[in-house]
């Protein structure tokens, strides 16, 4: 049983950033803008709020501190997405180009920034986490869910399935997702009814631009004690957990697991004894949801349900 | 003349990208640290003449493999496939070779290199054409089938260079190739070289760049006067009007993929049949950047494999340039920042020639209406 918790435990350190960033795509690919630059989002938002965190653990530290970190996180990878909106959606520019040139921005400018911002012009930039929730009053005292949920585990976690559940509703259940999902379907029609889609298409990529950078640090936190410029592809997994998903939220919590799923063996088998004596080789487990992933999506993309519009500049004068 | 002013024309959206990227890349010098930041830029645009002949030499080595991974990008942006899996690619193709110029010592002369660059050159092939099957056949989305077939490739590299003779555990990497298998230098150590004493310190490059070339040419001749060529850039227009006119579609989007792997084929098999001192496959979890700045390249070079073999020239030249910014106390990571600036840049340009364009239309046809009415008169 301490094995199951302990997997389970694991598994949301790599699951929730993928569905938080994933959930970002699915807005902004949801209002027909591709945004293939999750990763340099990503990059961005896990840089200044990681730095920050770096310069302000002198003067406080634990949850108040995670919680600037977040704020950080949002506002900078807002900003930084806007760079895409611009490009994608009032220059009508291809948004393979713009998004492609934030993936390389980002990360260039992250090794950049740190060597001039740290003394000694050091790269990595070093943190220590006081974030760790060893256990949530009350709630980690529950049989069996306490150990799964509510042990070991971060706010972030939690912030993470907020945003999976208020994702969903706004998607859904509000008169902005409905516009929204318009404009990613037909933006003429959406335009036609008087929905200024310019504006939905900025919202969308701001969403995934607030909650791209949220993930960077997400990702990031529980996993190291120091930020060397990368999110070690966790961009581009998420687009895959958002096409895998096929741009709906509960599918894309359920491709995100399963991905954290196949990452957690990968990376903690050795915790187990029972995978442990399999004797695989580590590189194999590795390369395990990586091919699951491509196995899965061989046998359901028959049928993809993308946005229509996504990918394609809306030009007002176009017909 | 015209067909020189044509290209010149095309070019300038890049041009002029390029421009604003490096007026970008200055003002960073400028905040960062004002006092040097002319001779920062003057370094950054002399490129390789930093360090004469040899770093001249460099410039063409490091340009040897993006242009192949940005023919390779652009490529397959011509039948309409982003192949972000251009590192991948590469790592296997760069694998194979690596394996064939180690182990089949059995090849006499020149043919061992020529074997280990042609075996590169198909696994590569082999593993771009996945991309291709998977999207044609099963409607997977290449992006997507891309990226997680570079992790397969590094993490499947890793494992078999651990577990096979090829892996020199002392550096963690593959042993060397054999004598025969290395590129050779095609008497271009004999110009690309500073002196040194008596002594001639040589570049890094080699016959790739030559190679890279020919490929380039290849590509182009492929793509714009051979019927094959005509209907991979149908597909890439609109699939479902070139199936109505009999193309079969699905064998467009597969042969493109295998192309296109093999082009970042042939990058990784120049790359890693090098001599002692040069490249070897490192065991670590890094995908080649190679790769992905092979997109930049295409880009920039707007998916033409003339304009690809001068973009990337380029960027080599101004990364070879960046290295010697370390004198000046910059970093050289803001080489990194320019050529992203760069790109970002190019998808503002090609807007700007959309618009000059139609304002020129729009004033020829004013032109043609005022000589219109001039002769009514």
């Amino acid at each position: 049983m301490d094995t199951i918790y302990f997997l389970v435990q694991q598994m949301m350190f790599f699951s929730i950033p993928l569905l938080i960033v994933a959930l970002g795509g699915m807005f902004s690919e949801r209002s027909g803008v591709v945004n293939i630059a999750l990763e340099g989002i990503m990059v961005a938002g896990a840089f200044s709020s990681i730095m920050f965190i770096s310069k302000m653990q002198d003067v406080m530290s634990g949850q108040w501190l995670l919680i600037l970190a977040i704020l950080v996180a949002v506002v900078s990878g807002m900003l930084f997405s806007l760079l895409h909106a611009y490009a994608a959606i009032n220059l009508r520019s291809d948004q393979t180009i713009s998004g492609t040139a934030l993936n390389l921005i980002a990360p260039a400018s992250a090794v950049y920034l740190a060597r001039v911002m740290q003394p000694n012009g050091v790269q990595q930039i070093q943190f220590t986490n006081t974030f760790r929730i060893a256990k949530v009053p009350v709630l980690g005292d529950i049989p069996v869910l306490g150990p799964l949920l509510f042990q070991n585990s971060y706010i972030t976690t939690y912030i993470g399935f907020a945003i999976f559940i208020v994702s969903a509703i706004v998607l859904y259940k509000t008169r902005f997702g409905l516009r929204l999902r318009a404009c990613g379907e037909h933006p003429q029609a959406a335009d036609s009814v008087g929905i200024n889609v310019y504006r939905m298409r900025y919202a969308g990529v701001l969403i995934s631009g607030a909650l791209a950078g949220l993930g960077g640090l997400v990702y990031v936190i529980p996993t190291s004690t120091n930020f060397n410029a990368t999110v070690a592809g966790y961009g581009f997994l998420a687009l895959a957990v958002l096409i895998f998903g096929q741009w709906k939220p509960l599918r894309i919590l359920m491709a995100a697991f399963f991905f954290g799923l196949m990452k957690t063996i990968a990376s903690s088998y050795s915790g187990v004894s029972w995978l442990q004596n399999l004797g695989i080789p580590s590189d194999i487990y590795k390369m395990v949801p990586f091919i699951a992933t491509l196995v899965v999506l061989a046998f359901t993309s028959k049928k993809s349900q993308a946005p229509k519009a996504s990918g394609v500049p809306y030009d007002k004068g176009a017909r | 003349m015209h067909k020189i002013k044509k290209g010149l024309s095309a070019a300038s959206p890049s041009i002029m990208a390029i421009v604003a990227g490096l007026l970008a890349g200055f003002i960073i010098l400028l905040i960062s640290n004002p006092v040097s930041a002319m001779r920062g830029l003057a370094t950054i645009l002399l490129g390789g003449w930093n360090n004469g002949m040899k770093g001249l030499g460099q410039v063409l080595y490091y340009a040897t493999s993006i242009i192949l991974t940005g023919l390779s990008v652009g490529f397959a942006f011509k039948t309409g496939m982003f192949n972000i899996g251009a590192s991948g690619q590469l790592m296997v193709g760069g694998f194979v070779s690596v394996y064939v110029g180690a182990m089949w010592t059995f090849l006499p002369g020149h043919l061992h290199w020529m074997v280990a660059l042609l075996m590169g050159m198909l696994a590569g092939m082999c593993w771009g054409m996945l991309v291709g099957i998977l999207k044609a056949l099963l409607n997977v989305n290449e992006v997507i089938t891309a990226i997680m077939l570079n992790y397969i490739a590094m993490y499947g590299i890793n494992f078999i260079i651990k577990n096979s003779p090829l892996h020199d555990r002392l550096r963690n990497q593959t042993i060397n190739v054999a004598a025969n298998a290395v590129i050779p230098k095609a008497g271009l150590d004999n110009i690309f070289y500073v002196l040194k004493g008596r002594f001639h310190d040589a570049s890094s490059v080699n016959g790739g760049i030559l190679i890279a070339v020919l490929f380039a040419v290849l590509v182009y001749i492929l793509i714009n006067k051979t019927t094959f060529g005509y209907e991979l850039k149908a597909c890439g227009y609109n699939q479902h009007a070139s199936r109505y006119a009999g193309i079969n579609e699905k064998k467009a989007i597969i042969s493109s993929m295998a192309i296109a792997g093999a082009l970042s084929g042939v990058a990784g098999a120049l790359m890693y049949l090098a001599p002692p001192t040069g490249m070897h496959i490192h065991v670590a979890e890094v995908l080649a950047p190679e790769g992905f700045n092979g997109i930049a390249v295409a880009l920039l070079g707007m998916s033409n494999p003339i304009g690809i073999v001068f973009t990337g020239l380029f960027i080599a030249h101004i990364t070879v340039g960046g290295g010697y910014l370390q004198s000046l106390k910059y970093m050289k990571e803001v080489i990194d920042v320019i050529i992203g600036l760069i790109i970002y840049f190019s998808a503002f340009s090609l807007l700007m020639r959309d618009v000059m364009r139609s304002i020129g239309k729009r004033r020829s046809k004013k032109a043609l209406e005022g000589e219109g009415k001039g002769a009514k008169r």
